[in-house]
């Protein structure tokens, strides 16, 4: 069985959440359209790393006894340490945009709405923004509105921003000090120039960047196993999709 | 408590009523929702705690809504909401955006009986900057500068729910789904619709107490036998994914829109609910 691109980027995923340099994640939170963010959560409490999973659309077992407010209490303590977000549009400084194109609020292309993440974003030690669309239509120069802001001025409370953007075509990391992204690895078949030309803003690359690793053997056996066991209730689609099995009902 | 009709509690909604709905995880009573609709409400102002889900894009589709605060509005699975995209689109309504945690905050103050409460985050927003009733001071209790955000309390008139059991006494059992609650305390009005009555008094029971709302924030009870359907229903029935997806299909479109509530709302009969 070939590798996925929905695995390789869990296992993308998987190495920055115990990436070594960044703020310890032990109790991540995950939002409702994020089947890979959660495969790639799974996939590191599969391999042993003691990590407390709140999947917040997990209808048996949903881990707040407080309602949905539970969770931004939490956050506004300080006891979430990493969170996912997304957007309909993303830019070079990581502003996301989950309002819509145009005119506020929304008069091109509406979008849901912002969620939690104007809040999210500023009071989660780590954020990683993922989106598998990788066009000049997510990926901007500058987004139209700003749902929450990527960097903030120094007397604004905020206890950390993104790590890192994941897409379909590459991982780029976030330099908050400079409010610019650099291209740390490339999926396969794509290269630089094409990172370039699919991406709305500029940013940052070495020389030669690497190819996104493809997951290991045991890291593929974890996803298609213990990690789809965990994730078919939530996500019945997406397992039948990747993984090629069906909930029993 | 004596429970009375569907009919008989959306027409005690008043026109230009501010309605509290959960989001479909949540329960929100779509039955009252689409009693609503069946006696032609105007002019609602619907709050979402904190989004906004089916119900919601069956009022405004249906006319009865003018303003919509919300963190934001989705069909889940079955994607963005048309009828409210389309209604945002034409200048039909309102749209005021928030985040999760400001909803929540609102109804908490509200919950408290004082005028606003602070929230962390949302400076660099442009939610805060469409939002001239949020405020921004400066923190009275800081050694150095730290601008925050003061919110006002927010008390809906009503808040629409849809309970799993009512008793004898009306308290109404949620289960885990405890931002009901504080919806509950913040608003003017309850009005529950509620899959079945049972006899006695939860409050009673250690076992179900923590997962009632007290029966002293409930105005009525209804009984509305699948009343969250097409959403889900905490463990009594799973969201009815293939029938969201059809009303997303059919909602594309005005005419579409318009058979839908011909078949599934405006057919349908009280007691069927």
């Amino acid at each position: 069985m070939s590798i996925r691109p929905e695995e390789r980027v869990a296992a993308a995923l998987a190495r920055l959440i115990l990436d070594p340099s960044a703020p310890p994640a032990r109790h991540i939170a995950v939002g409702a359209a994020s089947p890979i963010p959660a495969a790639a959560c799974w996939l590191v409490r599969k391999q042993g790393h003691p990590v407390r999973l709140s999947l917040l659309h997990k209808r048996s077992g949903n881990p707040f006894t407080e309602g949905s407010r539970e969770l931004f209490d939490l956050t506004g303590q300080g006891r979430i340490d990493l969170f996912f977000l997304g957007g309909g549009q993303i830019d070079g400084q990581a502003n996301i945009n989950l309002v819509g194109t145009g005119e506020w609020p929304g008069t091109g292309v509406r979008f849901p709405g912002s969620f939690g993440s104007a809040f999210m974003y500023l009071m989660t030690p780590r954020t990683i923004l993922f989106r598998e669309e990788h066009s000049p239509r997510v990926l901007v120069q500058q987004v139209d509105m700003i749902s929450a802001p990527g960097v903030s001025p120094p007397a604004v409370f905020r206890r950390g921003t993104a790590q890192a953007l994941v897409t379909g075509r590459c991982v780029f990391r976030f330099h908050p000090d400079r409010a610019r992204f650099a291209l740390e690895s490339v999926h396969p078949g794509e290269s630089v120039e094409s990172v370039r030309a699919a991406t709305g803003f500029d940013f940052d690359a070495a020389g030669t960047v690497p190819e996104t690793p493809d997951p290991t053997d045991a890291e593929l056996a974890l996803l298609r196993g213990p990690v789809c066991d965990e994730m078919l209730e939530t996500y019945p689609e997406f397992c039948a999709r990747v993984f090629g099995r069906r909930h029993a009902a | 408590m004596t429970p009375i009709s569907l009919e008989a509690m959306a027409a005690s909604v008043p026109n230009g009523a501010l309605v509290a709905l959960p989001p479909d995880n949540s329960l929100p009573s779509v039955a009252l929702a689409r009693a609503l609709i069946r006696r032609g409400a105007r002019d609602l102002k619907l709050l979402g705690v904190p989004v906004s889900g089916f119900a919601t894009d069956l009022l405004i589709g249906a006319g009865c809504v003018v303003e919509v605060e919300t963190s934001a509005v989705s069909l889940g699975e079955a994607g963005f909401a048309p009828r409210f995209t389309a209604a945002l689109k034409e200048g039909r309504i309102a749209v005021r955006d928030a985040t999760c945690p400001a909803i929540h905050t609102m109804l908490q103050a509200a919950e408290k009986g004082v005028p606003f409460m602070p929230l962390r985050g949302l400076i660099g927003s442009d939610i805060l900057a469409h939002r001239p009733d949020w405020k921004v001071i400066a923190n009275p209790f800081a050694a150095g500068e730290d601008p925050i955000v003061l919110l006002p309390a927010l008390s809906p008139d009503v808040a629409a729910i849809h309970g799993v059991m009512a008793d004898e006494e009306g308290n109404v059992w949620v289960g885990r789904r405890r931002e009901l609650a504080t919806l509950a305390h913040a608003s003017k009005r309850v009005l529950a619709t509620v899959e079945r009555r049972v006899p006695g008094n939860m409050l009673e029971d250690e076992r179900l107490a923590p997962g009632c709302i007290s029966a002293t924030y409930v105005e009525a009870i209804a009984v509305a036998t699948r009343g969250a359907w097409p959403v889900a229903l905490l463990d009594d029935y799973a969201f009815d994914a293939a029938h969201v997806a059809e009303y997303a299909a059919m909602a594309r479109t005005e005419g579409g829109f318009r058979a839908y509530l011909d078949r599934h709302v405006l057919a349908r009969q009280a007691a069927a609910e």
